[in-house]
């Protein structure tokens, strides 16, 4: 709290992104975790929450006649403009919240004060809900080709990897330190999938050091146990995600890539893919098209194509094709790598996962699939993602493109996730949010030495309860696309890849369908699944009336209640949209009354409870299709839930953005 | 909201009372109404060089003229050629898809044709004014916009039945000439001077409307693909010739079959209704941002991308709504 120059702020104006006619005025508060606009005056006080950790820069650009705007940009890609009315106080708020978004220690972190009043009983369980050990056995190992390796037990070997990893039934402890030692930051190859079916695996490791003529012969070794450990292949591939130009560079640090003669039964190969610094421009590139204003299709698609985004995003995906396929098809192990063996690695390994096997796709298996690759394999959270304050250079949206990737491939195969996007878009929320104890840190090591289990709580104990808000309603585990591996077209395949507004432009209610379609299929299957059960009860119940000879009259008013239950139309009030500004040409023509527009403008502002009230609620938003917002099961302090930036809000008209 | 071609002041601005009464009918005293014109205030003026032109303020005070640029023509084939081209490029890599795309212009031409359409919508549903649209002719572009108009404002345009009654209405009596618009389409390298793809602009429009408000409309894409099919080759006569006296001389009703009424068997509708059609009764005001205008993957990719996994979902939407 020491860091709060000024914990609130009246006569604050928040501008919608695009209009600056549509200002809303209320007032700004700044807690410990959180900046919140509270809207004056309306019956509903409209508030917006957003935590610190979420901030991923502040603008303060210069003053004008009505004010100094302040801009704030999330890393969850909402944009928030403000007009502060005294430059003063503008000034005081800017510098507070840089030092507010730059935390140093791990304590000043959301996740160590959220309380979602669970007992200490309760968040344990919370963090049993994902087992590893029980995952690896799912994959069928430890078995006779592979083993379980404690050798990195207290970190020893390589403090970015777990404590247990799977390493073939021939690697002994010896060839597995040697390699360590010649694999940048020690991390050495370990399992990462094993396909049961054809013995098959996916390992994953660092560049080797091999500089221009190094060699290790326990690294050697390494790798001629992978490749016996499938009886089925006599070679291995060995795929190094950068483009040979980064790779070759490496070589002249001492590092490098394997070469095909030292190794043998390898057949090597690059897969391009950029390295974080080219990403994070990227992305920046891209949110700079998604801020222009009213740009036309032109800037758009220019725009898209320079940042180069989609790009990057189909090579991730190609990377995870070529490895599955090798996997699938040709019944061939895989080692991955790129140069430190924590970003492009865990990308491309867990798309491959997730093509490869169906489990991934399914709710628990994808939150298992994310600790397994990604948490348990030290993917730099704190770095990539800004936790605390640090180099810039180091942050880059590297899950976010991964993230991105299941998008696209559910946006191509509707019937094969069970989850939906509106379960991406929450995890994504929740990297960076902080808000969990999940994605701290850099490694397991530095996650048990902080005691994140016992002083925080598990995101996937929050999604697991929540998850019929998760489900996606085409998903049938009997489906030809559910089964088996997916096999994406491979080309002509470019239009396949859609720029996903639902991500990047979250906030901006009025570009997307007004309509959840899987909302409202969920509550149609739902509603199904419940006439059925009804159905089944009446059906006892009247064959035990026939045989007492009863009259059915009971049964009949039961049929007439359960119509009002679910309110599944979609044709009401809660439809209306406002027309976006389509013309400037109409202003100077005497409009309708200008108290209809207003009514009608919702929400760039997210909504939450009010302050008052003091019991959080886990809960995550969940939509609503009939167009009645409960307010009342939002958290208030901002706890586990998140903004409702889908709901048909009962004012339900969308806010355009000025064509 | 009315419809009609240029008038013809010609270069001398020559008046004509009759058409300036007609239109002073149409409002009342001291009302306003809205003349949209598809084309630029360039080429409306230069029109009147070779007998066209545009309304002029002093002959029709009560109508306010807004210029809307829509492509039609050449350019628009042109257009169209090029993105079916950039579709079909097996050696195109995915650094340069978006610029192609962007350099066909398609998406261009469906955000300037759906922003038309909701300005001649906003004037009437918002500023309550009355409309007239032109363009040159009066058969392309017009009746694009009067026609989405009407999808926009009017919920009994969203029904199959309703649908099939714009289509009717607005472009084959209108008077849109199909028999030389719709004739060799894309791959053609014969580029006929009448071609152009006008109709499918239109289809794409309503595709994105559906896309926008996937509950709002009665029927699916597969309406919109088989119309687009019926207009450049059909066993039926709905598309034929360019307008109704040709049909009449040809003998159109008497000889052939009609499209509507092949739709209409029972058997033949199941098929194009939308599973998740709920009636609404409001304006559907859709989203002309970049990111909203989507390339109508069903009509450009038909025939490149297997459509296996979507159809599997369509099913699965159908059997849902259907078990309920």
């Amino acid at each position: 709290m020491e860091h709060i120059r000024m914990p609130k702020v009246e006569n604050v104006r928040l501008l919608d992104r695009l209009s600056s006619r549509k200002a809303v005025l209320g007032t700004l508060y700044l807690t410990a975790t959180h900046v919140i606009f509270v809207e004056n005056g309306s019956e509903t006080r409209k508030e917006t929450w957003v935590l610190h950790s979420q901030i991923s820069s502040i603008e303060k650009q210069a003053t004008t006649a009505t004010g100094c705007p302040l801009l704030i940009r999330c890393k969850n890609f909402q944009v928030i403009q403000l007009v502060i009315p005294q430059e003063r106080d503008c000034h005081d708020v800017y510098i507070s919240l840089i030092r507010l978004a730059r935390p140093v220690k791990y304590e000043e972190l959301y996740c160590f004060s959220f309380n979602p009043k669970l007992d200490k009983e309760e968040r344990e369980q919370g963090w049993k809900l994902v087992d590893l050990t029980e995952e690896y056995n799912r994959m069928g190992v430890p078995n006779n080709y592979w083993q379980i390796c404690d050798v990195n037990r207290d970190y020893g070997v390589c403090d970015s990897y777990p404590t247990e990893v799977y390493v073939p039934k021939s690697a002994t402890a010896h060839i597995i330190v040697g390699s360590s030692k010649f694999r940048s930051r020690r991390r050495f190859p370990a399992l990462s999938y094993y396909c049961k079916d054809n013995n098959a695996s996916i390992c994953r490791s660092s560049q080797p050091l091999s500089g221009f003529s190094a060699r290790c012969l326990e690294d050697e070794q390494m790798l001629q146990a992978i490749r016996k450990a499938n009886p089925g292949s006599d070679f291995i591939y060995v795929v190094d995600t950068r483009p040979k130009l980064n790779a070759m560079a490496n070589r002249a640090a001492g590092k490098g890539y394997e070469n095909e003669d030292n190794y043998s039964n390898i057949k090597f190969q690059f897969i391009g893919i950029e390295n974080i610094h080219v990403m994070r421009n990227s992305l920046q590139k891209m949110l700079e098209v998604c801020e222009l204003k009213s740009p036309s299709m032109s800037d758009f698609l220019w725009g898209l194509e320079n940042s180069g985004w989609l790009k990057h995003i189909k090579a991730i995906m190609d990377a995870g094709i070529f490895i599955a396929k090798a996997v699938a098809e040709e019944g061939v192990s895989v080692l991955v790598h790129c140069s430190d063996g924590w970003d492009r690695t865990a990308q491309v390994c867990s798309v491959a996962s997730l093509l490869l096997d169906p489990y991934y796709r399914t709710m628990k298996g994808f939150m298992v699939l994310i600790e397994k690759d990604w948490v348990s394999f030290g993917h730099k959270f704190n770095h990539r993602y800004g936790n605390l304050d640090g180099d810039p250079k180091e942050i880059s949206p590297v899950i976010d493109q991964f993230i991105e990737c299941v998008w696209q491939l559910m946006e191509q195969f509707p019937c094969a996730f069970e989850f939906n996007e509106r379960f991406l878009i929450h995890i994504q929320h929740h990297i960076y949010s902080c808000q969990f104890g999940n994605f701290l840190c850099n490694s397991q090591k530095e996650r048990r030495e902080l005691k994140i289990q016992e002083r925080t709580y598990s995101l996937w104990a929050q999604l697991w309860k929540n998850r019929a808000d998760y489900l996606n309603p085409l998903y049938r585990s009997d489906r030809s696309q559910t089964q088996g591996t997916l096999h994406p077209q491979i080309a002509p395949c470019n239009f396949l890849y859609k720029f996903w507004s639902g991500m990047y432009n979250r906030f901006e209610k009025g570009l997307h369908p007004r309509q959840s379609v899987t909302d409202y299929l969920m509550a149609v299957k739902e509603e199904t699944q419940q006439l059925e059960e009804e159905l089944e009860v009446l059906g006892e119940r009247l064959a035990n009336l026939q045989k007492s000879q009863l009259g059915d009259n009971k049964v009949k008013s039961k049929q007439q209640d359960r119509s009002k239950q679910l309110g599944l139309s979609t044709s009401n009030n809660s439809l209306a949209n406002t027309p976006q500004e389509y013309s400037n040409d109409l202003k100077s023509f005497p409009s309708r009354s200008p108290s209809q527009g207003d009514e009608e403008d919702s929400a760039l502002i997210l909504t939450q409870d009010n302050l008052k009230s003091s019991d959080p609620d886990l809960s995550a938003n969940s939509d609503q299709e009939s167009g009645v917002e409960d307010l009342s099961c939002r958290s208030p302090s901002g706890g586990g839930c998140l903004p409702s930036e889908d709901s048909g809000k009962d004012s339900d008209e969308a806010v355009f953005l000025a064509g | 909201m009315l419809r009609s071609s240029q008038p013809l002041p010609g270069p001398n601005r020559r008046r004509c009372r009759e058409d300036e009464a007609l239109l002073g009918a149409i409002l009342d005293e001291g009302e306003r109404g809205f003349i949209i014109d598809t084309r630029s205030a360039q080429a409306a003026k230069q029109a009147r060089m070779t007998g066209g032109g545009t309304e002029s303020k002093s002959s029709y005070p009560q109508w306010r003229r807004l210029h809307r640029p829509l492509e039609r023509g050449r350019p628009l084939q042109e257009s169209f050629v090029r993105l079916v081209d950039a579709c079909s490029d097996p050696s195109l890599s995915m650094d340069r898809w978006l610029g192609r795309l962007e350099s066909s212009r398609w998406l261009s031409h469906v955000k300037a044709a759906l922003s038309t359409a909701c300005l001649a919508a906003q004037c009437m549903d918002r500023e309550q004014c009355s409309v007239l649209v032109h363009g040159a002719e009066g058969t392309d572009t017009t009746l694009l916009v009067t026609a989405l108009a009407q999808l926009i404002l009017d919920p009994s345009c969203r029904t199959l039945l309703g649908f099939q009654g714009l289509l009717q209405r607005e472009w084959i009596e209108a008077g849109h000439p199909f028999h030389v618009r719709c004739t060799h389409s894309a791959y053609s390298h014969a580029r006929l001077k009448q071609e152009a793809p006008l109709f499918l602009l239109f289809l794409d429009c309503v595709w994105q409307l559906s896309r926008q408000f996937p509950f709002s409309l009665q029927f699916g894409e597969r309406l919109l693909l088989t119309l687009f099919d019926n207009a450049y080759a059909s066993a039926y006569g709905t598309f034929l010739c360019n307008n109704e006296k040709e049909r009449s001389l040809c003998k159109v009703k008497e000889n052939t079959h009609s499209l509507w009424a092949w739709l209409s068997q029972p058997e033949e509708q199941q098929k194009f209704l939308n599973p998740l059609y709920s009636h609404n009764a409001l304006v559907i005001w859709p989203s002309v941002e970049p990111q909203s205008i989507q390339l109508w993957q069903g009509l450009f990719l038909r025939w490149i991308r297997p459509s296996k996994h979507l159809d599997e979902a369509w099913a699965e939407i159908q059997q849902l709504v259907e078990k309920n």
